[in-house]
């Protein structure tokens, strides 16, 4: 599975990497975050594209699996 | 609780926001200043004493209020979090760029949007730099700029700004600091009001993510409007304040508002501040908001704002605003400073610099 490791970073760069990961392949990706509005934006932008997350939350932030 | 879950309460949350800036403004503080945050933090820095222009020097209960509402509910709701490490001396200058752009221009983009809504046609001049600024910076960003990852710390690190700043005001209602019995300064709502007013806009802030910068960024990024109708609540709802009380003047010299129509000044004060914000994540009230919520780097970046306010009245580089001189009843036009002048051109070189040699690749 691909993954975004995004965490730490500052807006908008989680949701800029976890756009261009969407756009390079078709596989599920996994998005690392830290904040939770980060987080809020990644799964806003996976339900823009069509797509279904799955989130839980883990000791760094969170991690979003887009399906 | 979220607040940018929806767009509708997002707009709500920015009607609130601009009640807040209505009511203080109407409660006594400068006229169409309202809330800025440029023009707040140069006035705590000169209650301070870290500059002596004396007409802008009184610690301003709103700033210490916005983040500790920021902080108060980041802590209530789980959102506070600890973090420092990304580029620290980088995001200092950029609170530095941020103040000087600002004070050529005379406000943040907060206040340009306040002026706006005022009728401020040189408002709506700046506006284009800011937008060409912001615009500067997300072309940055799509090139891969990146100051690099924030890390966990001690709980006690994020917590630092927040108890200075209640310090600030603490020692500020004792009468210990320097207060402006004149001018600017001297303008202002009850200190409670003020707090209170500070403590709900910072709360709202950051449920909200308010940011200027972030607003039009998001726009010119991803075609998302949602930031945006942020500050369009905030816009419509003091757009309607300065009509019912008479102050929607359409003009460029219009004296008492503390504005200048150096055009070419205002779109490149606004540029830098524009292009710094981008860079540094966040407009000058998002740095305050994040410093609430934990980030030392966004704290660091809000020391850089007080510097910046000093040098601006230390130097001269800040711009002076059209006036009426009482005795004559001329108008006096304001201008931007030769020095100011100067000033904004060496943040917008440091600002292409910073732009383009900080990489994400470089990032580990």
């Amino acid at each position: 599975m691909k993954e975004v490791d995004a965490r730490g970073l500052s807006c908008p760069e989680p949701i800029m990497l976890t756009a261009e990961a969407l756009k390079s392949g078709n596989g599920p990706v996994k998005v690392l975050v830290s904040e939770p509005h980060q987080k809020t934006n990644v799964e806003k932008l996976a339900k823009d594209r069509g797509k279904k997350t799955k989130t839980k939350e883990i000791d760094t932030g969170f991690e979003i699996v887009i399906e | 609780m979220n607040l940018y879950d929806s767009r509708k309460k997002l707009a709500v949350a920015g009607v609130l926001c601009g009640a807040v800036a209505a009511v203080l403004a109407y409660f006594g503080n400068p006229a169409n200043m309202a809330f800025c945050i440029a023009c707040f933090v140069r006035d705590m820095a000169g209650s301070l004493g870290m500059h002596q222009a004396e007409v802008v020097q009184y610690a301003r209960p709103e700033i210490t209020g916005l983040v500790l509402g920021a902080f108060l509910i980041s802590v209530a709701t789980k959102e506070y979090r600890s973090t420092a490490g990304s580029s620290p001396m980088i995001r200092f200058i950029l609170g530095m760029v941020i103040m000087i752009g600002s004070l050529v221009f005379l406000g943040c983009p907060l206040r340009m949007v306040i002026r706006m809504s005022a009728g401020d046609l040189n408002a709506w001049v700046a506006l284009v730099g800011f937008i060409l600024g912001v615009a500067t910076g997300t072309f940055a960003l799509k090139k891969g700029f990146s100051l690099g990852r924030s890390h966990d710390t001690g709980k006690e690190s994020g917590a630092v700004l927040p108890i200075l700043l209640a310090g600030v005001l603490v020692l500020g209602v004792m009468g210990l600091l320097k207060a402006s019995e004149a001018g600017p300064g001297s303008m202002h709502a009850p200190i409670i009001l003020s707090l209170i007013g500070g403590l709900v806009f910072g709360a709202l802030a950051q449920k909200a993510r308010m940011c200027f910068a972030g607003g039009i960024r998001d726009v010119i990024l991803m075609k998302n409007f949602d930031l945006l109708t942020v500050i369009g609540g905030v816009f419509v709802v003091m757009l309607v304040f300065n009509l019912a009380m008479g102050k929607f003047v359409v003009g460029f010299d219009t004296p008492g508002i503390i504005a200048h129509s150096d055009h070419l000044w205002n779109i490149l004060g606004m540029y830098a501040v524009g292009f710094a914000a981008v860079l540094a994540g966040g407009c000058p009230l998002r740095q305050l908001i994040l410093a609430g919520q934990g980030s030392s780097d966004a704290a660091v970046t809000v020391l850089g704002l007080f510097v910046g306010a000093a040098l601006c009245h230390n130097l001269g580089l800040a711009s002076s605003g059209t006036a009426l001189n009482a005795e004559t009843n001329e108008v006096v036009a304001g201008a931007a400073t030769p020095a100011g002048k100067t000033a904004v051109i060496i943040c917008i070189v440091v600002c292409f610099i910073i732009a383009f040699t900080n990489k994400r690749e470089n990032v580990k």
